[in-house]
C-alpha cells in the first residue's frame, strides 16, 4: 500500500516535474564531433567553440572532440547517420555536409542532420605568389585564355570548396586552368610561396603568414564588399585594401564558406533550442570575436529558418557548378 | 651570432620552475602515452590542448613539445619489450629491439634506443638553431616532384637492402600499397575499395594494422613455438645502463648518418616514420661484419631511434617557420598555435621571437628532462619481461586491443587487429617480410599523391622528374640505393666463382 502510494507520488511529481525538466540539458559528457584532421580549419573551429563554453561556463558538462575527417568528413556525417536521435553529439562543418553527397556516393543524405547554427563565414581570395606578373584577377583569367591548361592552379582536396570555385571562374570567363588538389590549404599555401603552382584560392587564415613574410600576394576576395578594416598585415596593406573580385570585373560577388554545426537527425526540438541558445551565447563572446578577427572570418550567427534558406541557396548554386563539370552522382 | 643571442634569452624565458613543471609533466604524460600503443602522440596532444586555453602561449606549446618528446621515448618501450610499436615511427625499432630483448639484454635495449633518441633530439635542435632561416627556405623548394623523390628514395634505401626473397618482398610491397588505397583518394575525390562498408570509407588506419601484424601475430607464433610459461630471465642491474652509455661511441658512423637523415627528413615534411625506415635499412645496408640485423644488432636499434628523434625536433621547424606540419603531432599542435592566435609562417620568427626562442631552448631542457626520467625506468620496464608469459600474455592481447580501439574509437578496427593478427602470423610462419607492407601502408598513400599531382602538373610526363638538379639529384641516388646492392651481389657471385672454376 505504502509502496504504491509512494509510487504514485514520485510519478506525480514527475509529471509536475516535467514540464520544468523540458528545458532539455545534456546530462552526459558531450561529443564534439568535427569533420576534419586535427589542426584543421574546421578542428580550430570546434576547439575554439570548447574552449568559449568551458570557459564561460555556459556548457557545465564535458566536451569530448572527435576528429573524423575521412573521406572529406563524410565519416563525421556518417557517424550522425548511425547515432540518429542523439543529443549528445554535435558535428562541427563546413558546406561539405550538403555539398558532399552531391559528389560522391556515400550512404548519408542531408537529412541525416539537422542544421543548429552557422557561426562564421571564410572568405575565398586569389593568391599569387609576389613576384607574379598578374597584377589583377583578370590579368590571371586572361593569361590561362591565351595558353589554356597550362596554369597551376593549387586547391586543397579535389571537388571540395577550391575546385569548385576556380570550377565557377571557369564557367563564368571561359579561361581553363590546370587544377593541382593537395591535402590542406597549409600545403597549398608553401607550394605557392615556393612557386610551385601559380595561384591558390586559400582563406585568409591559411595564406595569412606567407603574405606576412611577402612571399605571396592577395589579387582580390570573393566576397560582395570588402572585408573588414583591419591593422595592416603586410607593408602597409591590411584585409580592407584587397578589392572585391567583382571590382576587378570578375563577375562572382559572393562565395563563402560557413562554418556550420549540426545535430543527428531525430532530436526533440528542445534540444535544438538548447544548442542554439548556448552557440548564441558562443557568438557573443568577446573570445569568440578575437577568434574570428585572428583568423580574419566574417562574423555571422544563422539558425532556423534563416539557416534553412542559406543552405539552400548555397547548395543549388554549388549544385550548378557541380552539374556543369559532370561531377554529380546518383 | 644573432641565433645565439637569441637562444640565450630563449632560455631565460625555458628556464623557470613553472617551465620545468610542465616540461617534468608532459614528459610523464608523453611516457604513458606512449608507451600504450594506439593512443599515440597525436591523440594525447590534442587531448591536452583544451587544458592549455588558459595557459600563455609559450607555456602551453613547452607543456604540448615535452609531451610529445615523451611519447616518442616511450613509443620505443612497448617496440623492444613486447613487439608492438607504441607510436608509428618506432616500428623499425621492434625489427632489432625486441630479438634483443628476448635474448635476455632487454636493459641493454632500452639504454641503447633511449640514448639514441636522446642524441637524435639533440641534434635536431642544434640543426633548428643553427639553420632556422636557411632550412625552411630550402624547404620551399619542394614541390610535388621533389616530394615523389623523397618518398621514392625511401622505399627505395629500404627495399632495396632487403634480405628476404625479392618475389616474397614484392608481394608484401603490394599488399601494402593495396591497403594503403583504401579510402577517399584526395587527388580524385572518388572513393576506393571500400565495397560499400562505411567502415573503410577513412581508410584502414595504419596503427590497428601494426597492432596486429605486430602484437597478436608475435603472440601467436610465441604460442606455436611452445608455451613458455617462465619469464624471460634478464638481468636489471642499473651499472648495465652505464655499461651500454659506455660501448655508445663505437656506433658513431651509425648516429651521425642516422641523424642527418632524421634531420633532412624532418624539415622536408617526410616525417620521422619514413625517416627511421629509410635509417634502419641504410644501417642495414652498410653493415659489413656481425650478426645479421634483425636478430638482436645495437645498430638496428641505434639507427631508427636516432633518425626518429631528429626528425621529430626538425619538424617543428616547417611547422613554425612554414605552416605545413610533417607529422600528425605537428600538426595538431599547429592548431594549438592558431587557437593561441599565432600565425606559423615566416614571419613567426620575427613577430614572436620569445615564442619561438622559449620553445627551441625548451626543446634542449625537456629532452635533456626526458632521457633522464626514461632511464630511471629501465629496470622496472626491463622487469617488466620476467612476468611469466601466462600473466603477461593476456595482457598483451588486452593491451592491443585497448590500444587499437583508441586510434579512433571504432569497434570495426577490433576486427581488423584480429585479422591482421592472423595476417601477420601466416606472414612470419612463411618467411615473408611484414616492414614492407608497413613502410608501403605509410607512405604509399603519400607516395601516389605526390606522383599523381606531378602528373597533373607535367602533363603526364615523366620527364619532371628529372626536371632541375634537386629533384634528379633524389632520384638518382634512390635508383641507386635499389640497384646497386643488387649489381654488387652479382659482381661478388661472379668474382667468387671465378677462382673455383
Amino acid at each position: 500500500m505504502t509502496m504504491t502510494k509512494a509510487g504514485l507520488l514520485a510519478a506525480t511529481a514527475m509529471m509536475l516535474a516535467a514540464p520544468a525538466s523540458a528545458q532539455f540539458a545534456p546530462s552526459r559528457p558531450v561529443e564534439f564531433v568535427v569533420a576534419s584532421g586535427a589542426g584543421g580549419g574546421t578542428d580550430n573551429f570546434a576547439r575554439t567553440i570548447q574552449s568559449v563554453l568551458t570557459r564561460d561556463g555556459i556548457m557545465d558538462n564535458p566536451i569530448v572532440v572527435l576528429n573524423k575527417g575521412g573521406g572529406s568528413g563524410a565519416e563525421a556525417f556518417l557517424y550522425a547517420r548511425q547515432n540518429e536521435g542523439d543529443p549528445h553529439k554535435l558535428i562541427f562543418g563546413t558546406n561539405n555536409v550538403y555539398l558532399l553527397p552531391h559528389v560522391a556516393k556515400l550512404a548519408y543524405t542531408t537529412e541525416d542532420l539537422q542544421p543548429v547554427a552557422a557561426l562564421a563565414l571564410d572568405e575565398f581570395l586569389v593568391w599569387v605568389k609576389a613576384d607574379s606578373p598578374y597584377q589583377t584577377v583578370m590579368d590571371l583569367v586572361n593569361a590561362a585564355k591565351d595558353a589554356p591548361g597550362t596554369i597551376p592552379f593549387g586547391g586543397s582536396q579535389s571537388k571540395d570548396t577550391d575546385e569548385t570555385l576556380v570550377a565557377l571562374i571557369e564557367q563564368t570567363t571561359g579561361a581553363d586552368f590546370k587544377y593541382v588538389p593537395f591535402n590542406g590549404g597549409g600545403e597549398v599555401g608553401v607550394q605557392l610561396a615556393g612557386g610551385h603552382v601559380a595561384a591558390n584560392v586559400n582563406n585568409p587564415n591559411e595564406n595569412v603568414g606567407q603574405w606576412q613574410a611577402g612571399a605571396i600576394r592577395p589579387l582580390c576576395v570573393f566576397a560582395p564588399e570588402r572585408m573588414a578594416e583591419s591593422e595592416p598585415v603586410s607593408g602597409d596593406m591590411g584585409w580592407h585594401d584587397i578589392p572585391t573580385c567583382a571590382e576587378q570585373g570578375l563577375d562572382i560577388t559572393s562565395y563563402q564558406m560557413p562554418r556550420t554545426v549540426w545535430l543527428p537527425a531525430g532530436t526533440d526540438p528542445e534540444v535544438l533550442a538548447y544548442y542554439q541558445d548556448a552557440l548564441q551565447k558562443v557568438s557573443e563572446s568577446q573570445d569568440w570575436k578575437d577568434y574570428l578577427a585572428k583568423t580574419s572570418q566574417s562574423a555571422t550567427f544563422m539558425t532556423g529558418e534563416e539557416l534553412a534558406a542559406f543552405i539552400d541557396a548555397s547548395e543549388a548554386d554549388a549544385v550548378k557548378v557541380f552539374e556543369a563539370e559532370g561531377w554529380t552522382v546518383q | 651570432m644573432g641565433n645565439f643571442d637569441l637562444l640565450m634569452q630563449g632560455f631565460g624565458i625555458a628556464i623557470t620552475p613553472m617551465h620545468l613543471m610542465l616540461m617534468v609533466a608532459g614528459v610523464l604524460m608523453g611516457l604513458v602515452v606512449g608507451v600504450l600503443p594506439g593512443l599515440g602522440a597525436p591523440n594525447g596532444v590534442s587531448l591536452l590542448i583544451p587544458l592549455t586555453f588558459t595557459l600563455d602561449p609559450t607555456s602551453a606549446i613547452i607543456l604540448l613539445s615535452s609531451m610529445y618528446w615523451g611519447a616518442l621515448f616511450g613509443g620505443s618501450t612497448t617496440s623492444i619489450l613486447f613487439n608492438i610499436p607504441g607510436e608509428p615511427s618506432s616500428v623499425a625499432t621492434t625489427f632489432d629491439g625486441y630479438p634483443m630483448a628476448r635474448s635476455g639484454e632487454s636493459t641493454r635495449a632500452l639504454t641503447l634506443a633511449f640514448m639514441s633518441a636522446g642524441f637524435g633530439a639533440l641534434l635536431g635542435v642544434i640543426v633548428i638553431t643553427l639553420l632556422a632561416g636557411w632550412a625552411s627556405r630550402f624547404a620551399l623548394r619542394f614541390g610535388a616532384p621533389e616530394y615523389f623523390a623523397v618518398y621514392f628514395l625511401a622505399f627505395a634505401a629500404f627495399i632495396g637492402m632487403g634480405s628476404a626473397a625479392p618475389a616474397k618482398t614484392l608481394v608484401s610491397l603490394a599488399t601494402g600499397l593495396l591497403l594503403a588505397s583504401v579510402g577517399m583518394d584526395s587527388v580524385t575525390g572518388s572513393i576506393r575499395l571500400t565495397f560499400g562498408f562505411e567502415d573503410l570509407l577513412s581508410g584502414i588506419s595504419f596503427l590497428v594494422v601494426v597492432i596486429g601484424l605486430f602484437g597478436i601475430g608475435e603472440l601467436l607464433s610465441t604460442v606455436q613455438e611452445g608455451l613458455r610459461f617462465r619469464g624471460v630471465a634478464s638481468r636489471i642491474d642499473l651499472r648495465d645502463v652505464f655499461r651500454t652509455i659506455a660501448e655508445l661511441p663505437r656506433y658513431w658512423a651509425t648516429y651521425i648518418r642516422s641523424g642527418l637523415i632524421g634531420i633532412w627528413m624532418g624539415i622536408t615534411p617526410g616525417g620521422p616514420t619514413a625517416a627511421s625506415f629509410m635509417s634502419y635499412g641504410i644501417a642495414r645496408s652498410s653493415s659489413r661484419k656481425g650478426a645479421p640485423f634483425g636478430t638482436g644488432r645495437p645498430e638496428g636499434i641505434v639507427a631508427p631511434e636516432t633518425a626518429d628523434h631528429s626528425a621529430g625536433s626538425c619538424a617543428m621547424l616547417p611547422m613554425l617557420a612554414l605552416g605545413v606540419p610533417s607529422s600528425a603531432t605537428a600538426a595538431v599542435m599547429m592548431g594549438g598555435l592558431m587557437i593561441w592566435g599565432l600565425t606559423p609562417g615566416p614571419m613567426l620568427f620575427a613577430t614572436q621571437p620569445d615564442f619561438v626562442w622559449g620553445l627551441i631552448a625548451s626543446m634542449y631542457v625537456s629532452n635533456l628532462i626526458g632521457v633522464v626520467l626514461v632511464l630511471a625506468t629501465v629496470p622496472m620496464f626491463a622487469a617488466l619481461l620476467r612476468i611469466p608469459f601466462t600473466i603477461i600474455g593476456p595482457m598483451i592481447v588486452a593491451i592491443c586491443f585497448v590500444g587499437a580501439y583508441t586510434v579512433s574509437n571504432a569497434t570495426f578496427d577490433l576486427w581488423l587487429v584480429l585479422i591482421f593478427g592472423l595476417v601477420g602470423y601466416l606472414f612470419s610462419r612463411l618467411d615473408y617480410p611484414l616492414a614492407p607492407l608497413v613502410l608501403a601502408m605509410v607512405l604509399g598513400h603519400k607516395a601516389e599523391n605526390a606522383f599523381h599531382q606531378s602528373m597533373v602538373l607535367s602533363d603526364g610526363s615523366l620527364g619532371i622528374f628529372f626536371a632541375n638538379p634537386l629533384v634528379s639529384g633524389i632520384m638518382a641516388v634512390g635508383i641507386a640505393l635499389l640497384v646497386l646492392p643488387k649489381l654488387i651481389a652479382l659482381g661478388s657471385r661472379f668474382r667468387r666463382r671465378v677462382p673455383v672454376e
